[in-house]
């Protein structure tokens, strides 16, 4: 059965007032992850074709072609979780 | 070869004696070890600590705990608004019941060279030690202990093409040598002997460095420390120096180019290392550390660890451009042509 981890290589935070999550996928999984991202949230912006900002439950965040994306305004990890669930699986 | 490693970078940061140098896990473990040797045996209720809001948090925490435990005071420096050392509000809170001064040479966030020979001096006047944060100078300039005068000295190896988890502590050996051990175990000790009289154990130190480097040693780690040190020496350290200012002076004025990047930071480029701290206008600095990593140019986002500083700068986060001696002016010319199509974006 599919999980979150297949997908994700490392969760961190990042410092700074402006807190948020970057979540880094697996290199062999990104452009399936970004790809199934794609589908489920709604897509606000594109920068280059390398940032993509998204909305997801009322969550924005940016993805990145490099295979990272960064939340921000998501409460805690058990939240963030659920939506990388909901979004990758 | 381990205590070659150690006669190396005695010699590499003009100590007068290898007893002098300290291996140590990396800049943080040095100051801690100051911090709960010295500090906590000679700081009492009443003493003053001298910091300065530049410090990374490495030099600001050790002395905030330990401050917790003995009750001292800590008094922070100001500093300019250009992220310079406010030197005169650094000395004028001197005073008799300074006890130690705590200061980076090399700002981890502005790159400004602070005058530590200058402050080291009047610490002494005032009775007063000076420890000097050395992780981002002893990497990239000519760092002389004897000609500066400090009495503790901290650095890592992972930044001057070294491996993670060494460092070292340069102290003067009548301040070393009367300081007690940091850590206890096996190494630091000379002896062990369990009185069946008393029902406990008599110990005696080992004798210096040994005396502050408790269990088995980083063997690797000193001896590929040394290994840069001759690699940075062979290149010459006034010729690091060189060609970062080169690079730094180089990259300012590209960036400069860019309408929507703020520079921050002293404009006078001879106070400066290699390091630039910037912000690209409607984006937060992780953006700008993924997009460019996006094309493999690695900088750094956020606080770099000195939150108090960016207080003072009143900035949220920063990106931070560094260089170092692998580093072009074509790679600038790439990172700069990244910057110019975030702004395009």
């Amino acid at each position: 059965m599919p999980a979150v981890e297949d997908y994700v290589a490392r969760i961190e935070g990042t410092c700074g007032d402006e807190k948020g999550v970057v979540v880094t996928f697996k290199y062999d999984k990104k452009d399936e992850a970004i790809a199934r991202i794609s589908k489920k949230a709604i897509l606000k912006k594109s920068i280059a074709g390398i940032i993509t900002e998204f909305v997801f439950q009322d969550i924005s965040f940016r993805v990145f072609s490099s295979g990272k994306a960064i939340f921000k305004g998501v409460k805690n990890r058990e939240t963030l979780n659920e939506i990388l669930s909901t979004l990758l699986l | 070869m381990y205590e070659n490693a150690r006669e190396k970078i005695a010699r590499f940061v003009n100590a007068k004696d290898s007893a002098e140098i300290i291996f140590a896990r990396g800049t943080t473990e040095a100051i801690n070890l100051v911090a709960y040797s010295w500090g906590l045996r000679n700081l009492k209720s009443g003493d003053e600590v001298l910091v300065s809001l530049i410090e990374h948090h490495s030099n600001i925490v050790p002395w905030e705990i330990l401050s917790k435990i003995n009750g001292f005071t800590i008094k922070y420096a100001k500093v300019n608004t250009d992220g310079t050392l406010n030197c005169e509000d650094f000395e004028s809170k001197f005073s008799r019941k300074t006890k130690i001064a705590c200061l980076s040479h090399v700002s981890n966030v502005s790159g400004v060279i602070n005058g530590v020979k200058r402050i080291a001096r009047v610490a002494h006047d005032h009775g007063a030690l000076m420890l000097v944060d050395g992780a981002q100078s002893v990497p990239h300039m000519p760092v002389d202990v004897q000609d500066l005068g400090v009495d503790f000295l901290a650095f890592s190896g992972h930044k001057m093409l070294g491996p993670t988890g060494i460092g070292v502590l340069y102290g003067k050996k009548e301040l070393l040598e009367q300081m007690a051990p940091f850590q206890g175990g096996g190494e630091m000790i000379k002896e062990v002997s369990f009185s069946q009289e008393k029902a406990q154990c008599n110990i005696s130190w080992n004798a210096l460095p040994w005396k502050f480097e408790a269990g088995t040693p980083n063997i690797c780690g000193g001896i590929a420390l040394m290994e840069a040190v001759k690699y940075l020496e062979h290149i010459g350290m006034a010729e690091v120096l060189k060609h970062e200012k080169a690079l730094t002076e180089y990259a300012v004025k590209r960036m400069r180019e860019c309408r929507k990047v703020t520079l921050y930071g002293s404009s006078d480029l001879s106070l400066k290392c290699g390091i630039i701290p910037f912000n690209v206008e409607g984006l937060s600095s992780h953006d700008v550390a993924l997009f460019c990593d996006n094309y493999g140019i690695m900088i750094r986002s956020g606080f770099h660890c000195a939150q108090p500083l960016h207080q003072v700068f009143k900035l949220q986060s920063s990106a931070r451009a560094s260089f170092y001696i692998y580093n072009t002016r074509e790679e600038i010319d790439q990172f700069v042509e990244v910057l110019k199509e975030i702004e395009r974006a």
